[in-house]
């Protein structure tokens, strides 16, 4: 499904990515942990197609990045700490707005789906100024899945979420599991990361130090496997 | 087909965050009558060198002014990241360079339409109005350079530390062919010339239109890269 061949990136003298490789087979969840400044979220940024590599190639279903972005970022949807949204519009606008941009058919209906799905119905003509920030998160995961994407992306979501936030978020990552979608987290939560995961990587300085699939592994044992290949990769 | 809604609907998602606050139309409204005040108190209205600077101050009005919107062009894209969401959209870059060029466009010719009746009521300057259709010509070629430029430039400087103060030092020099083809070209239809003598001015505008609207194709998708 997902397939990153030899991926670097480089900015100034500095290799972010330092030629990774992944294949994640269509409806897997995968986690990826690693400490600040792994380049958890440029290996994210590359492979969603918001950065582009300096190296390397990236396939979604087979098609080549290069070659049909715009036929891949159909496929993609994001959720990152930041929401994406616009302030002064509101949650209908912005919804209306990206559902444009992502040709969605039957778009009005669309809207009320994805936005009860995130319990925002109640709020559909308030602007985006107005919400909390759960609320705004919120309605950023109804953006990302207004277009029903294959993959989804999520760049430390729990960021500034609330119980009830939380709890919606992990509803849609659910459902997604079972809709065999696929997912990749980006997380420093081991509680929320594991949850759901078949397979889990850390990346440290720029590469993939571990890769291995959930089942073996508990909370506890993650937390000191991870801490060993950190401190062993550094 | 999926360009012109792509781009439609970025002109209403800017337009419709801009009338909700008028944030940008307000100051850019402001700083042209403020403009035009200072000219007033520079230049006597009555004396006849108004006629010979006329359009060199209508055109120094729009562009400073014009420079105002560009700066907030990109810069409100950085709100919650809004610039990613962009880049996500599965659509060529050149509609998100075309989409933010058209919402320029539209703020500054709002600007121009309020701005250039007041230049001719303060100085007392009569445009004959048989000059209209060439003039309104005139304008707009003018103006859709400077917003094709200055769109692209503005995306360019969006990323640096003080964008707001690099926009206009890197998008003056660029413009200067437009400046000058709009300044003469307006200047030569308010005298009453010619069509011949204004013509070869709007060719070059032409010409310069033409390629910034051909240069974002090959290089925005550069630009937006992070």
């Amino acid at each position: 499904m997902i397939r990153a061949v030899g991926l670097t990136k480089t900015i100034g003298r500095k290799e972010i990515l330092r030629g990774i490789d992944i294949d994640i087979p269509s409806g897997q969840f995968v986690t990826v942990f690693g400490p600040n400044g792994a380049g958890k979220s440029t290996l994210l940024k590359t492979l969603a197609l918001i950065s582009r590599p300096t190296q390397g190639e990236i396939f979604i279903d087979g098609i080549d990045a290069k070659k049909n972005p715009d036929s891949l970022r159909q496929k993609i949807g994001v959720i990152s700490h930041n929401t994406f949204l616009y302030e002064n519009l509101t949650a209908r606008e912005n919804l209306d707005f990206y559902g444009q941009m992502y040709r969605v058919t039957d778009l009005k209906n669309r809207i009320f789906d994805v936005l009860s799905q995130v319990g925002l119905g109640f709020s559909l003509n308030d602007p985006v100024r107005t919400f909390s920030r759960g609320m705004q998160q919120r309605l950023a995961i109804a953006r990302a899945i207004l277009h029903d994407p294959a993959v989804l992306y999520l760049d430390e979501p729990y960021t500034g979420l609330d119980p009830h936030a939380i709890q919606i978020l992990n509803d849609v990552l659910s459902r997604l599991n079972l809709q065999k979608r696929t997912v990749f987290l980006i997380t420093h939560n081991f509680e929320e990361g594991i949850m759901l995961t078949d397979r889990v990587l850390f990346v440290v300085s720029g590469k993939i130090v571990y890769d291995g699939g959930r089942d073996s592994l508990e909370k506890n044992d993650l937390r000191s496997l991870y801490l060993e290949k950190v401190k062993g990769a550094a | 087909m999926h360009m012109l809604t792509g781009i439609k609907a970025i002109v209403q998602k800017d337009l419709a965050a801009e009338f909700r606050t008028r944030e940008l139309l307000s100051s850019m409204l402001v700083f042209a009558v403020l403009t035009i005040i200072v000219f007033v108190f520079a230049f006597d209205p009555t004396k006849a060198v108004i006629r010979q600077v006329f359009p060199g101050m209508v055109w120094v009005c729009f562009i400073f002014t014009g420079v105002l919107g560009l700066n907030r062009s990109f810069v409100s894209e950085k709100t919650n990241d809004c610039i990613t969401g962009l880049i996500l959209c599965p659509v060529d870059r050149s509609v998100i360079y075309f989409g933010k060029m058209a919402a320029n466009l539209i703020y500054v010719s709002i600007v121009e339409i309020v701005t250039l009746p007041l230049f001719a009521v303060l100085f007392n300057y009569r445009i004959p109005l048989q000059t209209a259709p060439a003039l309104v010509l005139v304008i707009f070629l003018g103006t859709l350079g400077f917003t094709a430029v200055g769109t692209f430039l503005a995306a360019l400087s969006s990323n640096a530390r003080s964008s707001e103060v690099l926009l206009p030092v890197i998008l003056f020099p660029v413009t200067v062919p437009v400046v000058l083809g709009a300044v003469q070209a307006t200047a030569a239809i308010l005298s009453g010339a010619q069509t011949a003598e204004w013509l070869s001015w709007v060719k070059i505008l032409g010409a310069f239109d033409a390629v910034f609207l051909v240069i974002p194709f090959v290089l925005f998708e550069y630009v937006l890269d992070m």
